[in-house]
């Protein structure tokens, strides 16, 4: 509870004495370079893969005469939207950008770079971890709609290509039942888990005492929280939305 | 001119500082001396604000600076320059970027100044073309000199440095002795420097503060610090044979 209270109010020193709208203006798009753009290449051939695999394992499990072959790209498609874009990505992303975010605030705790932003007058809190979070809540959306994409080409690709169905039954399977509310589900989840990994990883980072060891347990413990706290808000999130 | 009054700071069980009140003049470089853990660094960091003492004040010129709200605070900081012990330059930034920030951060001065300001605090600590260079491909003296330059960008009314010879050989600890009180003298700022280095001491310590197991045992300058009488003073100051040949001199 104490962590938790910490990390509240953490959370409300980020909106307290901030700097003018152009810094973070300039600071919110350079991290979303480094959150968004470099991560669209893991994101694409995670996600491509993710999709053929889920389509090759799917079509292994439905061998009755009396499924319809659509119903393969049916089920890629509900698993992509509801969990492998949104859930698994986002396992994914507090691996690769969270723990970046966590090592990046630990290494300029430890060499004191945090302290000499204070000591300017600068809320280094606020400075350093509010970018980063408005980046996140902007950019794993967008990745989240990109794996989508992916995942069901991916699904396409082998499926067309292994002859496990044919190009019109994966497009009348993708088009068949479909609820437009996943996708805003989708994106709800995307924006929770962008807070979540952006916070807690900040968080995590910022506090960081001692040295290199410290720094790496910091990113450890940013990843594990993440995961914990991404799984926590899944279940939430459906129980309530769906 | 900054003063003091019974600061003390406990970390758990561990009583770090007792009661410290001392005076630290402007336009003279004031160091705070004594042995590795007595508590030298947390009296800088209780000063500048980076740690919140259990008792007593710090004024800035009459301004109470432990008293004040986040607004004041951060408006006295930013009359502050500080030189940290690692330097603590962005490293993501290049020198240029490094000296630049607190005239972007705390300024609305045009883009041509900027530079020309930089420029010209690099050209006062002896840099020179090495704006564009990034802190991984420049030496720890070098980082040094960057930190004081970012540190008097902003002509600070207070100048903090963090044991500024640590890691240096002694040529370059003295160069940058002499960088401090230089500059010290010409803008008339008010410096404290933590030092344990004793050539800083006999060659910057125009005013000293001893501490000892968190206590303020002696107070002088290096003019008469090799007379004190304070036994743990003079343990501290003669612990080589040439001081010590010196002393019985």
């Amino acid at each position: 509870m104490k962590g938790f209270g910490k990390y509240m109010i953490f959370l409300g020193s980020l909106f307290v004495r901030r700097e003018t709208f152009m810094t973070y203006y300039k600071l919110t798009l350079e991290e979303c370079i480094n959150i968004g753009v470099k991560s669209i290449l893991l994101f694409v051939l995670v996600s491509t893969f993710m999709g053929g695999v889920t389509t090759l394992q799917t079509g292994a499990n439905l061998v009755s005469p009396f499924v319809p072959r659509f119903i393969i790209s049916n089920v890629v498609r509900e698993m992509t939207i509801l969990e492998l874009a949104p859930t698994i990505m986002a396992i994914i992303y507090a691996g690769k950008v969270g723990s970046s975010m966590s090592g990046g605030l630990g290494t300029m705790r430890i060499t004191e770079q945090i302290d000499a932003l204070e000591v300017m007058g600068i809320n280094a809190a606020s400075y350093l971890v509010l970018p980063k979070i408005i980046a996140s809540l902007m950019m794993y959306p967008l990745l989240v709609i990109v794996s989508g994409i992916c995942a069901l080409l991916g699904g396409y690709l082998v499926g067309t290509l292994t002859e496990l169905l044919t190009p019109t039954e994966y497009i009348y399977g993708i088009r068949y039942a479909f609820n437009e509310f996943f996708i805003s589900f989708a994106l709800i989840k995307s924006f929770v888990f962008a807070f979540l990994i952006a916070s807690i990883s900040s968080f995590k980072g910022y506090y960081t005492q001692g040295g290199a060891l410290e720094v790496g347990i910091a990113s450890t413990q940013a990843v594990t929280a993440s995961i914990i706290a991404i799984l926590l808000a899944d279940y939430f999130l459906a129980y309530l939305l769906l | 001119m900054i003063k003091i009054n019974n600061i003390s700071k406990s970390f758990g069980d561990k009583n770090v500082l007792d009661g410290i009140s001392g005076e630290f003049v402007k336009g003279k470089t004031n160091l705070i001396i004594g042995a590795s853990g007595t508590g030298k660094s947390v009296l800088l960091k209780c000063i500048v604000g980076l740690i919140q003492p259990d008792t007593g004040s710090v004024y800035y010129d009459l301004r109470n600076f432990t008293e004040a709200d986040k607004e004041m605070k951060s408006e006295i900081r930013r009359e502050i320059g500080m030189l940290f012990q690692g330097g603590a330059l962005f490293d993501s930034k290049n020198v240029e970027e490094n000296v630049m920030f607190p005239l972007n951060i705390l300024t609305t001065m045009p883009a041509s100044e900027k530079i020309e300001r930089v420029n010209f605090c690099l050209q006062r600590v002896g840099l020179e073309g090495v704006n564009k260079k990034m802190p991984s491909e420049i030496s720890g003296g070098m980082k040094k000199r960057v930190g004081i330059a970012r540190a008097i960008v902003n002509n600070p009314n207070y100048l903090f440095c963090d044991e500024p010879n640590s890691g240096l050989d002694p040529q370059t600890s003295i160069v940058i002795d002499e960088l401090i009180m230089e500059i010290t003298h010409e803008f008339d700022i008010t410096t404290i420097v933590v030092t344990h280095d004793m050539n800083s001491v006999m060659g910057i310590g125009e005013s000293i503060l001893f501490l000892y197991k968190g206590h303020k045992l002696w107070d002088g300058s290096n003019k008469d610090i090799m007379n004190s009488g304070v036994e743990e003073l003079d343990a501290f100051v003669f612990t080589n044979k040439i001081m010590k040949s010196l002393k019985v001199g």
